[in-house]
């Protein structure tokens, strides 16, 4: 869609080429990453026990859906000047000079006021609340702080992908809960070793923009340790909802197989070291561990919504 | 040629800048209204089928 007038190369075709269309604004919010919070946030809200009109279910999604692209915009203006060095980001709308800094600044900024407080004022303060602290966090704790700072970026800085499934609850039962720490705990283990897998095949594109990424830090070989050591804990923390009973048989034994294979890659890249092949393996395990994640909350979502029809 | 190129120019940007302008408000316009929409349905949803019965 942003790639609409991209290929006119006159004066006047780089004028229009520069106007923002609404698919910048879409990619400002950082829609694959949105993708995974709503259906995080969904999954939290059909475990959660208790119900709540389906309207105002559909206002808390939307609303947890636009807080999330809300911080995606703000971390978008604030790491403009790292997004045009890694090739990974240098197509996002700000460095292509389709969105102005400021013009993200004003968008992220009304859509994170206006979510929490339509979340808060409709559907409940306390999911309100926590969606104001995700935002607040993933700028302010992750974006500004960590994440040009320390190694430890996405570790800490992953909390804030964590907290959706735990608004989503919020949401419906006014609470939080054990269910709802588990869900976040799953994301927050889960984080580290998916973005290490990136990192390790990105290594140069974080070096050259200065993020203290743990491979520019500590070395690819560390990396992979590391990997091995949270995926170990994140298998570990997936099986909880086993033991806490809101996880049935299909979850213990899809998210044990899936949590195998899982393990499997993460040994394979702390096995494979050298060339292109590290390279890729590397980047199998990235992208399994977007499905491995889609799979757990699948999972949990599928048992949920089986319970609720047969009570 | 130079003063006229400088105002092709600026007409250029004047334009450009009005086209953001008008594409801002039309977005606030629709963002105001889906609000309203959201706002409404809520309301209703939360006093319930009711609020038709009430005394008049």
């Amino acid at each position: 869609m942003s790639g609409i007038g991209a290929d006119t190369t006159n004066a006047s075709g780089l004028a229009e080429s520069l106007e923002p269309s609404v698919g910048d604004f879409v990619q400002l919010m950082k829609p694959r990453v949105m993708s995974l919070v709503i259906f995080t946030a969904l999954t939290g809200m059909v475990a959660a026990p208790g119900s709540l009109h389906p309207v105002l279910a559909a206002i808390a999604l939307l609303m947890i859906a636009v807080g999330a692209g809300a911080s995606g915009a703000l971390n978008m203006w604030y790491d403009a000047d790292i997004d045009a060095q890694m090739a990974r980001t240098a197509a996002r709308p700000i460095p292509r000079g389709r969105v102005t800094a400021d013009e993200a600044l004003t968008f992220g900024t009304i859509l994170s006021i206006g979510s929490v407080l339509t979340l808060g004022l409709l559907v409940n303060w306390l999911a309100g609340a926590l969606l104001a602290f995700t935002i607040a966090f993933y700028l302010f704790i992750y974006t500004m702080w960590l994440k040009r700072r320390t190694p430890q970026n996405i570790v800490i800085g992953g909390a804030a992908g964590a907290f959706p499934p735990m608004v989503g609850w919020a949401a419906v039962t006014g609470s939080v809960s054990i269910e709802s720490v588990v869900m976040f705990m799953i994301i927050f283990i889960w984080t580290p070793p998916h973005f290490w897998a990136l990192a390790l095949y990105r290594c140069r594109d974080y070096e050259r923009a200065g993020v203290p990424m743990l491979p520019v830090v500590a070395g690819a070989d560390e990396t992979r340790r590391q990997i091995l050591i949270y995926s170990v804990l994140m298998v570990i923390v997936a099986a909880s909802p086993i033991y806490f009973g809101f996880g049935g048989m299909t979850y213990a034994i899809a998210s044990t197989l899936a949590g195998a294979i899982f393990l499997a890659l993460a040994v394979k890249v702390w096995r494979v070291r050298e060339g292109r092949a590290a390279d890729q393996v590397a980047r199998r395990l990235f992208h399994y561990s977007i499905f491995y994640l889609f799979l757990l909350f699948a999972l949990l979502l599928g048992e949920s919504v089986v319970t609720r029809l047969m009570a | 040629m130079e003063p006229q190129l400088a105002d092709g120019n600026d007409n250029e940007s004047r334009n450009a800048q009005a086209k953001r302008q008008r594409m801002r408000s039309i977005a606030i316009a629709v963002a105001l209204a889906a609000l309203v929409g959201l706002f409404y349905a809520a309301t209703i949803v939360r006093m319930g089928g009711h609020v038709v019965e009430r005394p008049l």
